[in-house]
């Protein structure tokens, strides 16, 4: 295989799984771009070609799925915001709104529900089909001769 | 009149495996999670740009539809990479292709040139095999 641009594609590709990785701590866009072998707007540009946002964009948006995961698990609203590598609470709540459409308060009551839900009536939660071929309901919907 | 798919079955050899796989390597997101029994659980992930499409990650096991003889058997044939089950879409194959790569994803083509966009073949960690397509603008 000989990709004209393969070599390209593995250094935008190493400065996107660098933000995986590190999203968490201070990232600045110089930190990206030395690990891409760029220089600063170039590999901004590059990163926007490939991913169709600004690596800052693009860390903005792996911070708040983050903080996602862990306000559905416990964690409270300033824990998640500074896990996730936010220093304001503001500016995280309003990132956090503005992507999930949800700030983070509510989303935590959101995902409770959802969870005390789930403990109360898991099947609530499946399609009858699909519990069925799993054994976890005794009778499908489509059975009509009563035993 | 039907209008969408919302599930579809994807027979898998051990959930925890698969949901590492699909959510750590391929990026997708878990839609629900629900604890049934030692065995199982209803687990489903999605595309993030596709709400409304649930994976259903079903493990293979012995139940009403399956006998033992049918589990043992459908857990070798997916094992032996017996079923091609679907096509993900990407806006940037050669990004995409590189990243799952470097994740330890065994690619069992690598992107090639098809008429219809450009497109390589990925296996599943339980053998399961998906086509990763980037598909050419449709002419009018």
């Amino acid at each position: 295989m000989n990709y004209p641009k393969l070599y390209f594609y593995r250094r935008i590709v190493q400065a996107k799984l660098f933000i995986d990785a590190h999203f968490a701590e201070t990232i600045e866009l110089y930190d990206i771009a030395d690990e891409a072998y760029y220089s600063k707007f170039h590999f901004a540009r590059k990163f926007k070609e490939v991913y169709l946002q600004t690596p800052h964009q693009y860390l903005v948006s792996v911070r708040i799925e983050q903080a996602r995961k862990l306000l559905a698990t416990g964690s409270s609203v300033a824990a998640a915001c500074t896990a996730v590598g936010f220093e304001e609470l503001s500016s995280f709540s309003r990132l956090f709104k503005r992507r999930t459409g949800i700030n983070p308060s509510a989303y935590i009551v959101q995902q409770q529900n959802l969870q005390k839900q789930i403990a109360e009536a898991p099947l609530s939660m499946v399609p009858h089909c699909f519990a069925y071929q799993y054994g976890w309901v005794e009778k499908a919907q489509f059975q009509t001769n009563e035993s | 009149m039907i209008t969408r798919m919302t599930h579809m079955n994807i027979y898998v050899l051990d959930q925890d495996s698969a949901l590492d796989f699909y959510t750590n390597k391929l990026g997708l997101k878990v839609i629900i999670d629900v604890p049934m029994n030692k065995d199982a659980r209803w687990l489903t992930v999605g595309a993030p740009d596709q709400p409304g499409f649930e994976i259903n990650l079903t493990p293979v096991h012995e139940s009403i539809l399956h006998s033992k003889e049918t589990a043992d058997a459908l857990r070798n044939l997916v094992k032996e990479g017996t079923f091609g089950v679907g096509i993900f879409t990407c806006t940037d194959i050669m990004a995409t292709y590189e990243e799952l790569t470097a994740k330890g994803v065994e690619f069992i083509k690598p992107p090639t040139k098809e008429f219809y966009g450009t497109e390589a073949l990925f296996k599943d960690d339980s053998g399961n095999w998906f086509s990763l397509a980037q598909l050419s603008p449709v002419k009018p």
